[in-house]
């Protein structure tokens, strides 16, 4: 049996998507069989992140709605075949076309064939927010270090408590280490301090993400990239496996003082 | 320049400090609102703790959340009927 996760934030933009793509190339990478489910009906982006658009065929109402069966619906992966697969959402309908309980039903199904089922959640707190929790077993909260990102994932800390999911983690996205250093970002411990919940990774901001989204190749693939290792590391830890945090801050006292000095004078 | 110069040496506050004061008041606020269901909760049990001590006016009982710019008071508003004995309350 295998484990639904669904990766919410509330607010939109600070990347649902791109994380749930990444997770599921690197959990495949590691021998997983994954399944991705994009939850966000009308607005459907996870198979152009993927590079899967041209691919799509049917989508998850086609199989809510018995138009076609499960299987035939599912998307293999250019890379990891049938290992990775994606139910695309439909993209001409709207949210309330689905509810809750055919949500569960379907994730029933899945868990049975696929180690993870990743569900990708529409921004929001509504019909879209509601339908992606239901069935999932456990959610990965995604925010970036910012107040209005923070709010609503605070919020939607409340609102998971609220049904059978409890204990979610987050991912703190788009760090940028420079501007902690200066005390222009609130950093992982600030974060943490306000959201009170485990944190299962940290992704550096990181310029390689829109080229590889730009190609449709997700990041987690180029092992040069930070934040490529970042979700490399995510993906073990829901593994099990013990990793520590990436260190950002790498760098020593001279290093230090030169970048002050440049962003000092920059800033004048 | 002077700012400048607090940076270089790390003593001048970045905006970082701003950002934490403001989400720190918009969570007390967010987190304040209580569900009409947990209110309810609240107002029976602190009926049954207050009833141990003195006779109160159930129907007259208000509980509220009440929000100021920087901080939240719990306000409740509980006419007594009767003050009991002492001694006599458990």
């Amino acid at each position: 049996m295998g484990k639904v996760i669904v990766i919410t934030s509330g607010k939109g933009g600070v990347g649902k998507t791109t994380t749930t793509a990444n997770l599921g190339h690197g959990l495949a990478a590691l021998g997983r069989k994954v399944c991705l489910v994009d939850a966000d009906i009308g607005l459907r982006n996870l198979d152009v992140v993927l590079g899967l658009e041209n691919r799509i065929v049917y989508h998850l109402l086609d199989v809510v709605e018995g138009n076609c069966t499960v299987s035939k619906a599912l998307i293999r992966d250019k890379q990891h075949g049938e290992n990775l697969v994606l139910l695309a959402a439909a993209q001409t309908r709207e949210k309330d076309a689905v509810n809750p309980d055919q949500m569960r039903d379907l994730m029933k199904v899945l868990r049975k064939e696929y180690d993870y089922v990743l569900v990708d959640c529409p921004a929001g707190i509504e019909q879209g927010f509601r339908n992606a929790v239901a069935g999932a077993d456990q959610a990965i909260l995604v925010t970036t270090p910012e107040v209005s990102a923070v709010r609503d994932a605070d919020r939607i800390v409340g609102l998971l408590e609220a049904t059978e999911l409890h204990d979610p983690q987050v991912i703190i996205n788009r760090i940028r280490p420079d501007m902690v250093r200066r005390g222009d970002m609130l950093d992982i411990s600030d974060v943490d301090d306000f959201l009170r919940i485990p944190i299962l990774g940290i992704v550096p901001d990181d310029e390689s993400i829109i080229v590889s989204t730009n190609r449709g190749e997700p990041v987690v693939n180029d092992q040069r990239s930070r934040s490529g290792q970042a979700y490399r590391n995510i993906c073990r830890r829901l593994e099990g496996q013990e990793v520590p945090f990436m260190d950002l801050q790498g760098e020593n006292f001279m290093q230090r003082l030169l970048r002050r000095i440049r962003v000092g004078a920059a800033n004048r | 320049m002077l700012e400048f110069l607090g940076r270089l040496l790390g003593t001048s506050d970045g905006s970082k400090t701003k950002a934490k004061e403001r989400l720190r008041l918009v969570l007390v606020h967010d987190r304040s609102s209580l569900s009409p269901g947990l209110l309810e909760s609240l107002k029976e049990d602190l009926i049954k703790v207050i009833s141990k001590y003195m006779d109160i006016d159930e129907s007259g009982l208000e509980v509220n959340l009440d929000k100021s710019d920087d901080s939240v008071a719990l306000v409740a508003n509980i006419p007594v009927k009767n003050v009991k004995r002492q001694g006599k309350g458990k």
